[in-house]
């Protein structure tokens, strides 16, 4: 009937190539159809210039409600993200004294994002350069994946040397997690990953989403500001061998809390008398001492004593490179075999999320470490950011003492790295934010980074108002 | 259970050998992943691979799709050149928000919709920043898992070989609905049509939105309307994978014609978009998941929800691809010269397939050839058969996929003869 060969007329004359032998119907029926419509070609606003059609407009209309579509139409809200939310929040407020404690990224004094020099220069000369956009292959850029076994491991390690390293560029220290996580869930399925109490809050969605059951060992003491270390040996002990246990490299999210030398050392011989797996997550290599070797020194120990071990790295917070989401997933295995074999499977698993891993920030990295000068000059930026949130540390400590001398605070100055637990309770933090615009999350977690001289002051009397007062 | 079974099994054979006192895994063998088999080479990008491997002068690479210019390098659009000048110094490296850039993300969806488009200007349109199509497909996949259980994805035969790695690995059942026919190299339209019929109400249906890949066959305007009538009657769900606006005919705005219509015709679509082809941006990842809802409040929550797949899977996007994009969308001068780049992309390929195709006409060869310019896109389906393809790259150093899909890019003036004597050798040897 006409009504619907006007239609087909108009989608035929709206793509006229692909009908080359409609092109000329179409051209006679369009003469017809114009005379149908009282001779009014209506150009759509879809067609490029010049062409006249009698295609229609977008129209409104009945939504088709499809079995599919009702299912979308009864997906429920989600929670906000409890860390990103606080950002979110303090962009909202607009009162002069907030201050915004929440997301872990580094603040000049300025309270300004920092990019660091070593990144400005490498980006720099790669413009120059003028490198192509292709893929990467699916484990990465191979001078980023060396560059970043050496940081971790140091150059030339016995695990590299030995090919028992199988590093895969990912998405930062995240995306990292998650391939671990799809490759526990895959070839180690019914095992569980133990992770600190408290840990960072991604952590459990990364294992969830996997499919992978999570436990908790104790870590925090409140009691003490510091680490439950009985507890966590013996959490550990009672884990089923076999377990996966997940460790903070240094500069424990979000406790700040990290254990000395001697209690990794009896941490590396449970795991060993108990076979687990460590799982480590370096978020914050070089950007918790200052010292990129330093930093390494838990993951190094492991390393060294022959036994597996999987690791995330990110380079969020030490090279400032957030949002180019660099990372690595490492496996260090004892055999070369295995390792090539782990490494294959783990490209299967990248292959399904991404295919292949951002290539701008991998080469920032590769260029900055690549260049005894560049890197050396990276050492002393890392030195720098390190050195001011020691110092921030140390100032609202001396505030705080002043303040406040019956309570002790020698946790701020004892913990490390961008974040304190500062043992604030739930009401106390609410009191920070409503009272104080302090914004923090609710278990009491503050960025070192976000504080700066300026304000350190301010926050001290806030930390001092809750705690007395609530 | 049976882990720790094996564990201590291991030790005690340990202890038996007398070595007491050293963790079991010191030993050189895995405590965990002894059994973890290597995994088959992916069959696409493995072949980049084994052309890397080769040492001949003259070898060709027809595999990945990646596009080369008439001298077989690689390109970097004008445009994304200027653009990345004009950003150099500039930004700050800050965590992008879960759903990425908004302003690429809005640049993004208004190309693949149209500007004007209501359900942008309602709101419906829920969507994130997304590492490139793969990304946008497995967010959507581990959407589909979460809030359509049950569901299946009916995915096109054959179809890009890694949807099948996304949605398996998502945990979402597959199943095929019949699609190229190898008779015709063209649309086996009576048997995709009969294949829908058979969905049910809920499942999702994957469809390409031009340019199909691997086989360049792409339905007519005519076959798509009925193909969106029966989506409409049996109540499914059409989920666009659009990898090459731009790029197939060099026109955007016909390119994107498919999911236009069906939004126009009243679906809600679900849409992967890449700009990994259009844009040369291949390694930045950068591409957008959306999915319309019945309205704005429906599309927020639905968002939400998108963001916490995203969250537990990479946090947030990477930022210098959507910087790059965004820049060139939001530029008038900038976006019309990257219509004449794209044009010119797809153009050189038209131009290939039409010399392919004359060449081997030319050599006599007793197979049909006309596919090959009908066929459209990137990739041709030659119709080669597995064993052809071995040749192919065993005695002619040629390599392409083993279903016979061959990169177009890839083929140029000075190497389109020998590719075409080579096809016509192994055809009728």
């Amino acid at each position: 009937s006409p009504p619907q060969r006007l239609i087909a007329i108009t989608d035929l004359h709206c793509a006229p190539e692909k009908f080359g032998l409609f092109k000329m119907q179409a051209a006679q029926m369009h003469a017809q159809s114009s005379h149908m419509i009282g001779g009014q070609a209506k150009p759509s606003a879809a067609m490029p210039q010049g062409r006249i059609g009698i295609c229609a407009r977008p129209q409104r209309v009945a939504r088709i409600v499809a079995g599919a579509n009702s299912k979308i139409s009864q997906v429920p809200q989600a929670p906000p993200d409890p860390i990103l939310g606080i950002s979110e929040a303090f962009k909202a407020s607009t009162s002069p004294d907030k201050l915004n404690l929440g997301v872990g990224a580094y603040r000049t004094e300025e309270l300004k994002p920092y990019v660091l020099d070593v990144v400005k220069k490498a980006e720099r000369r790669m413009l120059e350069k003028e490198e192509n956009k292709e893929y990467l292959p699916i484990e990465g850029l191979a001078s980023f994946r060396k560059a970043t076994m050496d940081l971790m491991l140091g150059p030339n390690s016995k695990a590299a040397q030995e090919g028992r390293l199988a590093t895969l560029q990912s998405l930062s220290g995240t995306g990292s997690l998650r391939i671990g996580a799809e490759f526990i869930a895959k070839f180690l399925a019914g095992t569980t990953v133990y992770v600190s109490n408290p840990t960072w809050g991604n952590h459990n969605n990364i294992f969830a989403d996997a499919g992978v059951e999570v436990q908790k060992y104790r870590y925090f003491d409140p009691e003490t500001v510091g680490l439950d270390f009985d507890g966590m040996i013996a959490d550990l002990r009672a884990a089923p061998e076999g377990s996966v246990v997940l460790l903070h490299a240094c500069a424990h999210n979000p406790t700040g809390v990290d254990p000395t030398l001697e209690q990794w050392q009896a941490i590396l011989d449970l795991v060993k008398e108990r076979s687990l797996l460590p799982f480590f997550d370096s978020a914050y290599q070089g950007f918790a001492s200052g010292s990129l070797d330093e930093d390494a020194a838990a993951v190094r120990l492991f390393a060294d004593a022959g036994i597996e071990l999987l690791l995330a790295q990110s380079y969020s917070k030490n090279l400032g490179l957030y949002a180019e989401r660099v990372g690595a997933f490492t496996y260090l295995g004892v055999d070369a075999d295995t390792t090539k074999k782990v490494l294959s499977q783990c490209k299967r698993i990248a292959r399904a999320i991404y295919s292949n891993p951002p290539v701008h920030g991998a080469r920032i990295v590769a260029e900055v470490v690549g260049d005894e000068a560049t890197f050396n000059e990276w050492r002393s930026e890392m030195e720098g950011m390190a050195g001011r949130i020691k110092g921030v540390r140390q100032e609202l400590y001396d505030h705080l003492n002043r303040i406040n001398p019956d309570k002790n605070w020698d946790f701020i100055i004892n913990q490390i790295g961008m974040f304190s637990f500062t043992g604030l309770t739930p009401a106390q933090v609410e009191n920070m934010t409503n009272k104080h615009q302090v914004y923090m999350t609710k278990d009491g977690r503050i960025s070192m980074a976000g504080l700066n001289s300026a304000r350190a002051e301010y926050l001290a009397k806030a930390i001092d108002d809750s705690v007395r007062n609530f | 259970m049976l882990r720790s079974l094996q564990l201590r099994s291991l030790r005690s054979v340990a202890e038996a050998s007398g070595l007491r006192g050293i963790a079991t895994s010191a030993a050189s063998k895995s405590a965990w992943f002894t059994d973890v088999p290597q995994a088959p080479t992916d069959p696409i990008l493995g072949i980049t691979e084994a052309f890397q491997k080769s040492q001949d002068p003259n070898k060709m690479n027809l595999g990945v799709g990646a596009y080369r210019d008439d001298q077989g390098k690689p390109v970097v659009l004008d445009v994304v050149r200027e653009a990345e000048k004009q950003i150099a110094g500039e930004h700050y490296m800050e965590y992008l928000p879960i759903g990425g850039n908004k302003q690429f993300v809005d640049r993004a969806v208004a190309l693949a919709l149209g500007d004007d488009n209501p359900a942008i200007a309602d709101g419906r349109v829920a969507a994130l920043q997304s590492l490139s199509g793969t990304g946008a497909c497995r967010v959507m996949a581990e959407f589909m898992a979460r809030f359509m259980p049950g569901a299946k994805i009916h995915i096109s035969d054959p179809t890009w070989a890694n949807h099948h790695n996304i949605f398996r690995d998502a945990g979402v059942e597959r199943t095929l609905y019949k699609y190229y026919k190898p008779e015709t190299r063209g649309l086996d339209f009576e048997g995709m049509i009969a294949d829908l019929q058979k969905a049910n109400e809920g499942d999702v249906i994957l469809l390409h939105a031009c340019a199909h890949n691997p086989t360049g066959v792409d339905p007519t305007a005519d076959q798509w309307q009925q193909i969106s009538d029966v989506i409409k009657e049996k109540r499914l769900f059409p989920f666009f994978d659009s990898a090459y606006q731009g790029f197939a005919t060099g026109d955007c705005e016909r390119d994107a014609r498919a999911p236009r219509m069906f939004l126009e015709q009243g679906h809600n679509i679900g849409l992967s978009q890449s700009f990994a082809k259009n844009m040369g941006l291949y390694g930045q990842r950068i591409g957008t998941v959306s999915i319309v809802a019945d309205d704005k409040a429906q599309a927020k929550k639905v968002e939400s929800q998108l963001k916490l797949i995203a969250r537990a899977m990479y946090s947030n996007p990477p930022m210098m691809g959507a910087h790059l994009v965004s820049n060139i969308l939001g530029d008038p001068k900038l976006k019309q010269r990257w219509f004449v780049e794209v044009k010119g992309m797809a153009d050189r390929i038209i131009d290939m397939r039409q010399s392919l195709r004359s060449n081997i006409e030319k050599l006599n060869s007793p197979l049909p050839w006309k596919h090959i310019t009908e066929q459209i896109g990137m990739f041709a389906y030659t119709g080669l058969t597995g064993e052809q393809v071995d040749k192919l790259a065993q005695e002619h150093h040629i390599y392409m996929t083993r279903n016979g899909r061959i990169s177009m890019a890839g083929v140029n003036s000075g190497n389109v003869e020998r590719l075409s004597a080579a096809i016509h050798k192994v055809t009728t040897a």
